[in-house]
C-alpha cells in the first residue's frame, strides 16, 4: 500500500516539488471517502480543504431560483479539486456531489495556507500550480459560455 | 415543356429527385431521414464526410453531410436540424415526399490513411453526424483499425444524438464512447464540461492516431490545439469546416475561406495545412 | 471559334479603310453574329448591340479619375479614342440574370423541366481593349478550366467572334501596363484593329489572331501594312503605354498581402468603404452567384435562377446565424486579398488586370494600387 507521501509525489499537480515540501503536504493530507450522491461541499460553507480525486467523479452545481438546479462541470479521477481554500474569504462556490463513490486525498487548507505564509517559496509554487488549473478551467468555462451547441 | 430523364441528366445544378424512405425523429429539433431515387439508376455512392445540396421544393437547398453508411448505395441518409426555413421543411417531410438531391460534394474524411491507427473521433453537437458514416465504416472493417474512440460533446442530455447507437458503439471490441453536456439537470450521471475535458480519458496514443473533428468551428479549434499539446503531428488531426454554399461546385464563390473553396478543397482538412486560417478573425 | 493566338511575328499586318470595317461589321452580322460593341448612352460609353459603324462613339474620349468618369468631345473622328468604361465583357459571357432550371410539383413528386438553359450563343465583340482580353483568359480560366465547367458561360465562349483594338488612349485609372496585360493586345483574339488617325487616312491596322479571323479577312479589301502604318500604330500603343501613372508593383503582391491580414491598414480602408459592391460589378473578373428559388402562388412551379452576387453584400457569408465577414473591414480585405494574392492559390496567375475600373467606379474613390502600397509601405506611383 502506497504512503499518502508516495501518492502524492506521484500526482502531476505536485511533480517538481522538493522533498521536504512534499513532507510538509503529506503531513497535512488524510484519505477521504464519500457516499454516492453525498455532497462533499456546499457553497458557501468554509473552505478548508483542496482534494486529489483518486476514484469516482464529482459533479458542480449551481442553484438559482427561477432555474432547475444545474450541473456545470464534472470532475474525475486525477483532478484537483477546490481553491477557495486559498483566497479570502474562503467559502465554497459551488456544491460539489459524489456521483458515484468518492475517493480522494484530502489536503488541510487551514494548515497548507499557515504553511505558505511561513514558507513564501511553498506558497509560490502551490499558486503557480493553482493558477494553471485555474486557467484551463476558465478557458473551458468561457467555451461552455459560448453555447456553441445552441441552435440561431 | 420537355421532361429531362432524371437518368439523363448529367448537369451539376439540377437535382435529382429523391423520396423520403424513412423519418426518425432524434431530439426536439433533429431528425434523421433516409431518402432513396425516384429512378433506380440514379443510385448513389459517397465516401464519409462528403454532403449533398438537399432542396426543397420552391423554398431553397442546403448543404447537408450525409450520415448513413457509405456501404449501402441504395439509399442516403441525413441528420438535420431545424434552424432555418429550408432545414425547417425538410424534417417535416413525410414518407413518399420528394426532396432534390445535388452531389455528393467535397473532399472525404481519410478512412484510408486511419488503417493500422487509432482511430479518434471528436464530435460537437450536430458534428457527430457526419462522423456517423466513419464510425460505420470502420466497425465494418474492424480489423483494419487500432482503437475507435469516439468523444462527443453537446449542450445538454436533450440534445443527444444516436443514444442508442452510441450504446451499442461502446459495447463494440476496442472501442471507447466518451460523452459530455455542456450542462445538465441532477439526474444526468455522465460528464459536464467542455469536450477537450474528455481527451484525459481517451488514454491517447498519439504517435499512431489519426483523428476526425466535426463541430462548431470554435469547438474544432480547441480541440485540436488540446490534440496537438497532447501529442497528435497536425498532419494527423483533420477538420470539417463550413461556410455559406449556394452552387457547391465551386462557382458562387460563397464559400471561399482564404485560398480555399470549402466545397471542392475541403469540406476536410488536414489541420497543418489550414491552421494558420483557423486562427484569423472573420476570414 | 473560340480564338487561338498567332503570333503577331508570323503574320504580315493589312490595313483596311473605315469603310471596309463597317463591311466587316456587316459581314459578320450577315453570319449569324449578334454584334455587340461600345456606344453612347447616359452619359457614359456602353457595351450594348451594335448595327453600323455608325453607333460606335466617334469622336468621343474619356476622362477617369477615382470616383470620376466624363465623356469629352475629340478633336478628331476617332472611333476608338477612350478607354474602358463601367461595363465589361462578362455582361454577355457571364449573364448577371438568368434561369437555370424549373420545376412542377404533382402531389408530393416533382419534376424538373427543360428550359433550355444552355442557349447557345452567338456574339461577336468588336472594340476588346488588352485588358479585356486578359479578363476573358483569367474568367476561361475559372470557369471552364477548372474542375467543373460552367457550361452557360461555354455556350457563349464556345461561339464569341473577338474583334480587340489596340488602345490609343489612356486614362488615369489605367495600370495595365504595370500588370503586363496591355495597352498591346498580343493574343486571344479573332482580328485586331490598331486605329491610325492620320488625316485624310483614317485607317485600321488589322492584325490576325486565328483561322476564323483570317478567314473573313480575305473577305475584306485590304493592302499589305507599310512601315509608315506600323510605325504609326506602334506609335500610339506607345503613348497609351507611357502616360500611364499608376502601377502595382507585381513582385510578391500575393506573399506581401498574405503576411499582411492584420495590417493597421485595412481599418483605414474600412473607414472609407461602403461596401456598395461596385467595385465587384464593373471588374471584369469577379465572378460570384448567388441562387435563388422561388415559387409561383399555386405552390406548384418552382424556379431556380442564378443572379450575380457580391462579396461585399453582407449576407454573402451568412452561417449560422450570422455573417462570418460582418465588417466593411473584413469584406474589403476579403476582395482585394482574393483578387491580388488568393488568386494566385487558386488560379495561378493575377486576378486583376489593371484596368482601373475599380477606381473609377468607386464612389468614394478607393484605389487599389494606392492601398496595396499602404500595406506594402512604399512610395511606387510616379505621379499619384
Amino acid at each position: 500500500m502506497q504512503t499518502l507521501e508516495h501518492i502524492i509525489s506521484e500526482h502531476p499537480f505536485f511533480v517538481g516539488l522538493n522533498a521536504s515540501d512534499l513532507h510538509l503536504l503529506a503531513g497535512c493530507a488524510k484519505n477521504v471517502v464519500f457516499p454516492p450522491a453525498g455532497y462533499i461541499l456546499k457553497e458557501g460553507e468554509e473552505a478548508n480543504q483542496f482534494f486529489l480525486l483518486r476514484q469516482g467523479r464529482v459533479a458542480l452545481e449551481i442553484f438559482s431560483p427561477n432555474r432547475k438546479p444545474a450541473v456545470i462541470e464534472t470532475l474525475g479521477p486525477g483532478e484537483i479539486m477546490g481553491w477557495s481554500w486559498l483566497l479570502h474569504p474562503y467559502h465554497w462556490k459551488f456544491h460539489a456531489r459524489a456521483i458515484e463513490q468518492v475517493r480522494a486525498i484530502a489536503l488541510d487548507g487551514k494548515c497548507l495556507r499557515k504553511k505558505c505564509e511561513e514558507n513564501h517559496d511553498l506558497g509560490y509554487e502551490l499558486l503557480k500550480r493553482f493558477a494553471k488549473i485555474i486557467e484551463h478551467r476558465l478557458e473551458a468555462t468561457r467555451l461552455q459560455l459560448l453555447d456553441v451547441y445552441a441552435a440561431h | 415543356m420537355q421532361l429531362i430523364d432524371p437518368a439523363s441528366v448529367d448537369v451539376p445544378m439540377l437535382p435529382v429527385p429523391f423520396t423520403v424512405r424513412s423519418l426518425v425523429r432524434e431530439t426536439y429539433d433533429t431528425f434523421t431521414f433516409s431518402l432513396e431515387p425516384l429512378n433506380r439508376s440514379n443510385s448513389q455512392t459517397f465516401q464519409p464526410g462528403q454532403f449533398s445540396m438537399l432542396w426543397a421544393f420552391g423554398i431553397g437547398e442546403i448543404p447537408v453531410s450525409i450520415s448513413g453508411n457509405s456501404a449501402d448505395s441504395s439509399s442516403l441518409t441525413y441528420t438535420v436540424r431545424s434552424v432555418g426555413q429550408v432545414s425547417k421543411a425538410l424534417v417535416h417531410l413525410k414518407p413518399q415526399e420528394s426532396v432534390g438531391v445535388r452531389g455528393p460534394f467535397g473532399t472525404a474524411w481519410p478512412v484510408k490513411e486511419a488503417c493500422g491507427k487509432d482511430v479518434v473521433l471528436v464530435a460537437g453537437g450536430i458534428g457527430l453526424a457526419p462522423l456517423r458514416s466513419v464510425i460505420y465504416h470502420v466497425l465494418s472493417n474492424r480489423d483494419h483499425y487500432g482503437r475507435l474512440i469516439i468523444i462527443y460533446g453537446t449542450r445538454t442530455p436533450r440534445d443527444l444524438l444516436f443514444r442508442k447507437e452510441l450504446a451499442q458503439w461502446a459495447k463494440q471490441p476496442r472501442t471507447n464512447v466518451l460523452t459530455t453536456v455542456d450542462s445538465s439537470g441532477l439526474s444526468w450521471r455522465g460528464h459536464v464540461g467542455v469536450v477537450t475535458n474528455l481527451f484525459r480519458y481517451a488514454q491517447l496514443n498519439p504517435s499512431n492516431s489519426l483523428a476526425m473533428i466535426c463541430g462548431p468551428e470554435v469547438m474544432m479549434r480547441f480541440a485540436a490545439r488540446e490534440l496537438e499539446t497532447r501529442g497528435l503531428p497536425s498532419p494527423a488531426i483533420y477538420l470539417s469546416m463550413e461556410r455559406n454554399m449556394k452552387c457547391a461546385i465551386g462557382f458562387c464563390g460563397h464559400c471561399q475561406w482564404g485560398p480555399h473553396f470549402i466545397c471542392k478543397d475541403g469540406p476536410v482538412f488536414p489541420y497543418n495545412r489550414i491552421r494558420a486560417l483557423t486562427e484569423h478573425h472573420e476570414l | 471559334m473560340k480564338a487561338v493566338g498567332i503570333p503577331v511575328a508570323q503574320e504580315l499586318n493589312s490595313v483596311i479603310t473605315i469603310a471596309e470595317l463597317g463591311r466587316l461589321l456587316q459581314i459578320l452580322t450577315e453570319r449569324g453574329y449578334e454584334l455587340i460593341g461600345p456606344t453612347m448612352r447616359d452619359g457614359a460609353i456602353v457595351y450594348d448591340q451594335i448595327e453600323t459603324l455608325d453607333d460606335l462613339p466617334a469622336g468621343w474620349t474619356d476622362e477617369q479619375e477615382p470616383g470620376r468618369y466624363r465623356l469629352h468631345r475629340r478633336t478628331d473622328d476617332a472611333l476608338f479614342g477612350y478607354a474602358v468604361s463601367g461595363q465589361s465583357w462578362k455582361k454577355y459571357l457571364h449573364p448577371a440574370n438568368i434561369r437555370l432550371w424549373s420545376a412542377n410539383r404533382q402531389n408530393t413528386a416533382f419534376h424538373i423541366l427543360n428550359n433550355e438553359p444552355v442557349r447557345r450563343k452567338r456574339y461577336a465583340f468588336i472594340g476588346v481593349r488588352s485588358c479585356d482580353l486578359s479578363a476573358i483568359a483569367v474568367l476561361d480560366r475559372v470557369l471552364l478550366e477548372d474542375r467543373q465547367q460552367d457550361h452557360i458561360y461555354a455556350a457563349r465562349r464556345d461561339e464569341v467572334f473577338v474583334v480587340a483594338v489596340q488602345c490609343i488612349h489612356s486614362v488615369s485609372t489605367c495600370f495595365c501596363a504595370s500588370m503586363g496585360t496591355g495597352p498591346q493586345a498580343k493574343g486571344g483574339f479573332d482580328l485586331a484593329l490598331a486605329e491610325i488617325l492620320e488625316p485624310g487616312e483614317h485607317r485600321f491596322l488589322i492584325q490576325v489572331g486565328s483561322e476564323a479571323g483570317r478567314e473573313i479577312l480575305l473577305l475584306l479589301a485590304s493592302r499589305n501594312a507599310t512601315e509608315e502604318d506600323e510605325r504609326l500604330a506602334h506609335a500610339a500603343l506607345t503613348h497609351a503605354a507611357v502616360i500611364q501613372t499608376r502601377r502595382i508593383d507585381t513582385t510578391d503582391v500575393r506573399d506581401v498581402l498574405l503576411a499582411n491580414f492584420d495590417h493597421s491598414h485595412w481599418d483605414d480602408v474600412a473607414d472609407r468603404c461602403l461596401t456598395c459592391a461596385n467595385c465587384t460589378l464593373v471588374c471584369p473578373t469577379c465572378f460570384c452567384t448567388t441562387v435563388e428559388d422561388t415559387i409561383d402562388i399555386s405552390g406548384n412551379h418552382a424556379e431556380r435562377w442564378r443572379r450575380q452576387d457580391s462579396c461585399f453584400a453582407l449576407e454573402f457569408s451568412y452561417i449560422h446565424g450570422g455573417n462570418v465577414r460582418s465588417t466593411a473591414k473584413s469584406r474589403y480585405r476579403q476582395w482585394m486579398t482574393h483578387k491580388l494574392a488568393s488568386w494566385f492559390d487558386q488560379f495561378g496567375s493575377s486576378g486583376c488586370v489593371g484596368c482601373g475600373r475599380c477606381i473609377t467606379w468607386c464612389p468614394v474613390g478607393i484605389d487599389i494600387t494606392q492601398e496595396l502600397q499602404a500595406i506594402r509601405g512604399k512610395a511606387e506611383n510616379a505621379n499619384p
